[in-house]
């Protein structure tokens, strides 16, 4: 089976990130697929590579990005969310002038129609929020 | 098909339990975790309203989230089983579409 | 695997009141990005989401913008179908007339103006959620 996650909150704050991160793993554990992870919302704070996490927590933008690396997923962070929150890549940052970006690994920011095909392409969507 | 139905905040800091206990469908799961699973504690003020749903639909907490917060198995309402992350999983492959009550 | 080949039912539920956080913008504008997949799209307003639909919103006092025209659109992106809990408005002491006149055009009926809210009570509300194929919650 193939599913979708939505990330709706941050890392931290919400447990929700967490919460989407061990349903990731369990899905993948269990033989499914997963078609998209889509960050949303205070979400796409999950996708900053500056989070410098106490060393004795779990640091969420790895686990992620440790994720996506191992098994090829594909972590979205939504453009429009993106840019209201200050999550940049190369690229936006270059496009809005900005004199950094802070995309963390495995992540890549894209348009809103990506959530709407993680649901057309998915037998699943499953949502994590606050 | 039915619906998995899903429960993350408390119940005491939130009206999403009781407004997803009145849009429940027959056959369909609930699903309570995150803070949502002090809710469901034997005794506590919302266990009579989960268990009266029981005859209609199937109850769940999340155990990772109940030994979180303290809680054992025989802390929860009867009649309310307990799954992993796996059991979740299942739980949303089983149904036809999963609804989130933020 | 499976190719979506058919229309897939999409449910978008609001069930939170605008402004004080921004859920309910945020979740209009999955709406409209996703009114162009064509796809067999309705809107959920229950609990504090009616507030989302309710007329005279005024946000000059708060510096926030103020989005609620965008509703009134929702009829030219193809999005009909906003069911409004009545159950949920009379809590509120709130009742249809409160909220804004949503309306779109009927091309199979020569783009007779017609209106997109329909209001439905709970166990309608429960039966929506049990027809529909993806939901997405804000």
């Amino acid at each position: 089976m193939r599913f979708g996650i939505v990330v709706n909150e941050g890392p931290y704050t919400h447990q929700a990130s967490d919460s989407a991160y061990q349903f990731a793993k369990a899905v993948l554990a269990k033989g499914h697929e997963i078609f998209r992870v889509f960050f949303y919302h205070d979400g796409v704070n999950n996708g900053t590579r500056f989070t410098v996490p106490p060393q004795d927590d779990r640091n969420l933008q790895r686990l992620w990005s440790d994720l996506a690396e191992a098994h090829k997923l594909d972590l979205v962070v939504c453009i429009a969310a993106a840019q209201r929150r200050g999550i940049l890549d190369a690229n936006e940052a270059k496009r809005q002038g900005k004199d950094g970006d802070n995309i963390a690994p495995g992540f890549r920011i894209s348009g809103l129609g990506q959530l709407i095909e993680a649901g057309i392409q998915s037998d699943r969507l499953v949502v994590f929020g606050d | 098909m039915s619906t998995l139905h899903t429960i993350n905040k408390s119940p005491f800091e939130r009206s999403s339990l009781t407004s997803c206990l009145a849009h429940l469908a027959e056959g369909d799961a609930l699903l309570i975790f995150e803070d949502a699973v002090v809710g469901a504690r034997k005794g506590c003020a919302f266990a009579e309203a989960l268990r009266a749903k029981l005859p209609s639909c199937a109850l769940y907490v999340l155990g990772p989230d109940l030994a979180a917060r303290g809680m054992k198995a025989e802390d929860i309402a009867e009649g309310i089983g307990i799954v992993d992350y796996g059991g979740f999983v299942d739980l949303a492959a089983g149904a036809a579409r999963v609804c989130a009550w933020l | 695997m499976s190719q979506a080949t058919s229309k897939k039912k999409f449910l978008y539920i609001n069930r939170r009141a605008p402004y004080g956080t921004i859920y309910a913008l945020e979740a209009l504008e999955v709406v409209l990005i996703g009114a162009a997949f064509e796809q067999d799209v309705s809107a959920a307003f229950l609990d504090d989401g009616v507030y989302q639909l309710i007329n005279g919103q005024d946000t000059t006092g708060v510096g926030m913008k103020n989005f609620s025209k965008t509703y009134k659109a929702l009829g030219d992106y193809e999005v009909r179908k906003l069911y409004v809990e009545r159950e949920s408005l009379a809590e509120r002491g709130l009742v249809l007339e409160d909220l804004m006149p949503i309306t779109y055009e009927d091309e199979d009926e020569d783009y007779a103006e017609k209106p997109s809210i329909h209001l439905v009570d709970r166990s309608q509300m429960a039966r929506i959620i049990s027809e529909q194929d993806v939901i997405l919650s804000f």
